[in-house]
């Protein structure tokens, strides 16, 4: 998206572009997340992407940051006004909402669990102080599926998001309510996560921009765990440069997390072509290879038919596109149902309500144990706890977790493979558009089909970004590109490639239409968070 | 590959610690088989000569030099206790300990 | 059978008792196993040394402590067991209150050292037990039971000790009586503590000794049933409660009674082993490899630096002892089983290498150990027994002595009383003999005089002798040291005694 001059709304813009008025005095970072907590007031309320709102830490924020900018404009130790402001964080100022599971001092964060209410995180997690210290303005936490298993986010146990271009329908999942958030111009920017998919395919279902890193980019300290071999932390944007802007922000070794890589990040966002005709040429000479598999038995031929189009507008730009071979990825959904629940249920373990969360009591120790597991946790969570218990359980493990993680293998090499002959895939992120809430709810495995195109990425580790590629049936329709390990740079340039080439597109100039519904809705008051 | 009876749902709900009800345990019962269905396919494939990948990252031997960096304070440790005495968290007497 | 045969045979001519030990083992680490709270906390208040990791918050990861993993392979290191190329961590599921994640990080199938023996004497010859392996993980929190005021009963749980370095030592059940059980254990405690890895105090609970017993008839192959007895906190309480194991196991398989795999604590006050768990079918760890770690790589370069530093063990020091200063081998393992001692004996031999080290050695075992614990229990010290830091002893002040007896300069009684006046005081030896004049006077000039004074005073003594009283020297020899304060050197004086005597009864 571009901004041509200052809009009369600040909330239409682009975080970059927002990062510019902000420097050039025409925008305080107060009136940004003024605007934007009003907005959330005004709309969330049949949406429901926000868990809470913090509006006095937002402000808070807001304020300090314009101090700095004030500072920076005057001059200080004889800098020159300019250079001083140059200097500033890129995110200094810039409204950003956290999924309900990145935790934050002295804040909530529920996971969208019931065995969490009540929780207040003692501390920040890696990527908060990281957004803290380039003086993000956090505005506050939005809805997932509980845990971030799913991919509806209507498994939270505080009630469904729905999708802002159709409020009746899902926003996908499980970063459902991070996604609606940006989508609906309620917050430029927000945190997801991925495990098998729950930042790329609510990206494409919202019409956003959403990347999960390499395995290992962002550490994952402080963020609440779902399967440790796969999470991923990553933003959503409404165009690839503020989603890079966001990811150069979080990116970079901690030493808490020990599976968090000592590997340089690039700026991101520095990197990309400032004009679309520069950046549209960059996309001359680029290998893309199309994986066959990845238009796999249930996909809506108005999904296909976009993504081809997308394929082919790539093609037309210069880029060549060679057709690979990804043969087990009929294999990754069995896989990837063995592996995340196998780690997920010793990772929800420490939920017992002795430490922290809610409680329910029974006669004694084991019936404190049942009672608060049996009642705090939803369905879903319930499954797949009990399906990673049995997948490692005494005569079953070789079985079921040894053989997954031995095709987990085959995956990888899978994608080394095709590596060998091109820069980056090319493919769907999500067989479907949007589904109505519900439509999935009662058959767990149709559910697990909308990752299809997404778990083999995180079971290899890769870099996948989705962008948005037009509209089927009114709906947005999501493009994946899949990079090399570490190669997210790339994955950024051939995003911005692809928004240039599609500029003039006319699906680009449309709003969600279900903001409409949202526009009309009487003034709520602030959202506390359950 | 095996399936899974209401027994076996049973145990496998008490090793995990979720306390279910009836109408849960056989609900379950009828998805967990049906997810264990679509398991079968992984044992089409051959992966005897396969080693099995437990995590992607190439990174080996993290470690952190021995020493002691500030951690939380009591009030911060305990804040959100359901239960507490003084500065104890609280759990029902755990019986086997005493059985003497 | 015969029917003088009502007392049946000793137990271990009709069962052979299979033993296997596994200790667990606080390592000597100024922060945690994965994160940086201090592990100070022998008396530091409840849950005041804790942070996300150590509570199981959620979003909290483990870091490896480089210190716990440099001992766990030090220790393999002097059990000469393997340490492979690479190792990794795994997750051990279970509930329990004292678990704060709801799994324990631990290694299951690639520990850190595998393969290993210790060798010792015990009452009945030397003896090597083989040691299946050493692994890290981390400890859980402390519980404390208590009944509140309206009667309920509770457990009180405190965080301090969750993730403290652990590591666990498990032998193959090779052992068959409790006195090798019991020697064993001592043996590993005295290697620990030479490579400096954990304090390894059973009453402080650095050292957890847990024993798997079993009983099969003699001659038999199949192991029977097992139990696994803990809570042993001293040396003494694992050779007694193995022993009281054994003999009930025994006494239950003789009334035909079934035995069932259980865990029993022992009661030190009863002498006897009670029923605290019963194994269930349904223990179901679920071990799978830790995600939030990555494997351990253990280059061959660090493996040579730590084996590089690894200081002389204790079975090394005991032949040492033997060959080298020739030492009985009851001194030698006397004084390697406590470090003060050892460096005593070291120290003192350093001051001056003329001296016979058998004396000096004598001097060590003997009253050094002897004062050291009775200052301790006068001084209400706990006597840990590991020595350490108590009644600091001037090892060049002993030599001094230990020289002068040898000399013939200072007597041996005196010499202890200024042993003991220096252990409890602390004043150098030698200003302790200057100022009780124990010099010893060996001048026959000097002593003929008091000698003659003696002889004077008891002439019914100066009788006896002439009668043919042998006993009257002793007497004589009394009064003369102790009209010399002590002072004086008694052989000497025995001497003149004679001497004079004979003249005396000569004459007469």
């Amino acid at each position: 998206m571009s901004d041509a001059g200052r809009t009369t709304d600040p909330t239409r813009l682009t975080a970059h572009g927002m990062a510019r008025e902000l420097r050039a005095g025409d925008l305080s970072a107060r009136e940004l997340a003024e605007a934007h907590l009003d907005l959330i007031d005004r709309q969330d309320g049949p949406m429901h992407a926000w868990l809470s709102t913090d509006r006095e830490g937002a402000l808070a924020s807001a304020d300090a940051a314009d101090a700095r900018f004030t500072e920076a404009r005057h001059g200080r130790n004889g800098d020159h006004g300019a250079d001083a402001l140059a200097a500033l964080p890129p995110l200094l100022g810039i409204p950003i909402a956290l999924k309900d599971l990145v935790l934050q001092r002295g804040r909530p964060a529920t996971a969208g669990s019931r065995i969490l209410e009540g929780f207040i995180s003692p501390y920040d997690a890696h990527i908060t102080e990281r957004l803290k210290d380039a003086g993000a303005v956090i505005l506050g936490r939005t809805n997932m599926d509980e845990f971030a298993m799913g991919s509806s986010t209507e498994h939270s146990a505080w009630g469904p998001t729905g999708n802002p271009w159709d409020l009746s329908r899902v926003p996908g999942g499980s970063s459902g309510g991070s996604a609606a958030a940006v989508a609906a111009f309620h917050t430029p920017l927000s945190i997801g996560t991925d495990t098998g998919g729950s930042i790329r395919q609510p990206a494409a279902l919202t019409g956003t921009v959403g990347i999960k890193p390499t395995y290992g980019r962002v550490s994952r300290y402080g963020i609440v765990a779902f399967a440790s071999s796969l999470d991923q932390i990553g933003p959503f944007g409404r165009d690839t440069r503020d989603a890079a802007l966001l990811l150069a922000a979080i990116a970079g070794r901690d030493e808490r997390d020990s599976t968090s890589a000592p590997i340089p990040v690039p700026d991101y966002a520095a990197e990309l072509p400032e004009g679309d005709d520069e950046a549209a040429a960059s996309i001359r000479g680029a290998r893309l290879g199309l994986p066959r598999q990845y238009f796999v038995k249930g996909m809506e031929p108005g999904v296909e038919a976009r993504v081809r189009e997308a394929v082919a507008a790539l093609e037309a730009a210069g880029a060549e596109v060679v057709e690979v071979d990804l043969p087990h990825t009929d294999y990754g959904l069995a896989t990837y149902y063995i592996i995340a629940p196998a780690e997920a249920s010793a990772n929800l373990a420490r939920y017992d309500g002795i430490r922290y969360g809610r409680p329910d009591r029974g006669r004694d120790v084991l019936g404190d144990y049942l009672a608060t597991r049996g009642n705090g946790f939803g369905a879903e969570v319930k499954r797949r706890i009990m399906l990673g218990t049995y997948a490692l359980s005494a005569g079953y493990y070789d079985a079921y977790y040894v053989k997954a993680q031995k095709v987990r293998t085959l995956i990888k090499s899978d994608f080394d493979r095709a590596f060998d002959h091109v820069d980056a895939l090319v493919a769907p992120t999500s067989p479907t558009v949007a589904f109505p809430l519900g439509a999935r709810l009662d058959d767990p495995v149709a559910m697990y089909l909308s990752d299809a195109c997404t778990l083999p990425v995180n079971m290899a580790g890769l870099p996948g970004i989705s962008v948005p590629c037009g509209l089927s049936e009114g709906l947005p329709v999501g493009l994946q590109f899949i990079g090399k390990p570490w190669d997210e740079g790339r994955l950024f340039q051939l995003g911005r490639a692809y928004e240039a080439i599609t500029a003039n597109a006319e699906w680009r100039t449309l709003e969600p239409p279900g903001l409409a519904a949202l526009g009309s809705v009487a003034a709520a008051s602030s959202r506390s968070h359950p | 590959m095996a399936t899974l009876s209401r027994k076996d749902v049973e145990h496998v709900a008490l090793l995990s610690r979720l306390g279910l009800e009836d109408e849960e345990l056989a609900r379950l019962e009828g998805q967990l088989n049906h997810i264990l269905d679509q398991y079968a396919v992984l044992s089409e494939l051959p992966t005897d000569e396969i080693p099995p990948t437990a995590q992607t990252i190439e990174v080996e031997n993290i470690l952190r030099e021995d020493v002691v960096t500030p951690g939380l304070s009591v009030e911060d440790a305990l804040a959100g206790a359901p239960e507490r005495s003084g500065d104890y968290f609280v759990v029902p007497a755990i019986m086997t300990e005493e059985a003497r | 059978m015969s029917t003088e045969e009502t007392v049946a045979p000793p137990v271990a001519a009709r069962y052979e008792a299979v033993i296997g030990i596994e200790i667990h083992v606080q390592l000597r680490t100024a922060s945690k196993m994965f994160c940086g709270c201090s592990t100070d906390v022998q008396t530091a208040a409840p849950n005041s040394r804790t942070c996300p990791v150590c509570l199981g918050m959620p979003g909290a990861l483990p870091v490896i402590n480089r210190q716990a993993v440099r001992h766990v392979i030090g220790t393999g290191l002097a059990i000469g067991a393997q340490v492979p190329d690479v190792t990794r961590w795994d997750r051990k599921n279970y509930f329990y209150p004292d678990l704060p994640k709801g799994y324990q990080i631990s290694q299951y199938d690639l520990p850190l050292a595998s393969g290993g023996s210790l060798s010792f004497e015990t009452s009945s010859g030397a003896a090597t037990v083989a040691i299946r392996r050493a692994h890290l993980e981390e400890d859980t929190a402390r519980l404390i039971h208590q009944v509140e005021p309206g009667g309920r009963r509770v457990s009180l749980v405190d965080f301090n000790r969750s993730g403290l370095p652990l590591m666990e030592i498990v032998t193959e059940p090779v052992i068959h009586d409790a006195e090798t059980a019991r020697r064993y254990a001592e043996e590993l405690r005295l290697v620990l503590l030479a490579i400096g890895a954990s304090e390894a105090a059973l009453e402080g609970g650095q050292m957890r000794v847990e024993a798997n017993v079993s009983l099969r008839p003699v001659g038999r192959e199949a192991f029977g049933t097992r139990t696994e007895v803990k809570n042993m906190n001293s040396f003494r309480s694992v050779e007694r409660a193995i022993g009281y194991e054994i003999e009930r196991q025994a006494r239950a398989l003789d009334a035909g009674e079934e035995l069932i795999q259980e865990t029993r604590g022992w009661d030190d006050t009863r002498g006897q082993t009670y029923r605290m768990r019963i194994k269930e079918d349904s223990d179901d760890y679920r071990y799978f490899p830790e995600p939030d770690l990555p494997p351990l790589r253990v280059a061959g370069a660090w493996l040579e630096e730590i084996r590089a530093e690894l200081p002389e063990l204790p079975a090394a020091r005991r032949e040492r002892y033997v060959r080298e200063r020739g030492l009985s081998a009851y001194d030698a393992a006397v004084l390697v089983t406590d470090r003060a001692a050892t460096q005593l004996f070291e120290g003192t031999l350093a001051a001056d290498p003329s001296l016979p080290a058998k004396k000096v050695a004598n001097w060590v075992t003997g009253e050094y150990l002897r004062l050291r614990g009775s200052v301790q229990a006068s001084s209400g010290a706990a006597g840990t027994g590991s020595g350490d830091g108590h009644a600091a002893v001037d090892a060049a002040g002993l030599a001094g002595l230990v020289r002068a007896v040898e000399a013939g300069d200072l007597s041996g009684t005196n010499a202890k009383d200024v042993f003991r006046r220096h252990i409890e005081t602390g004043q150098p030896v030698a200003a302790i003999i200057e100022q009780s004049g124990f010099r010893q006077i060996s001048d026959e000039d000097a002593l003929e005089t008091a000698v003659g004074d003696v002889i004077a005073a008891n002439p019914a003594a100066v009788a006896d002798f002439a009668a043919g009283k042998q006993q009257a020297v002793g007497f004589l020899t009394g009064q003369v040291m102790k009209a010399t304060r002590g002072q004086a050197n008694a052989a000497v004086v025995q001497r003149l005694l004679r001497d004079t005597l004979g003249r005396v009864s000569g004459e007469g």
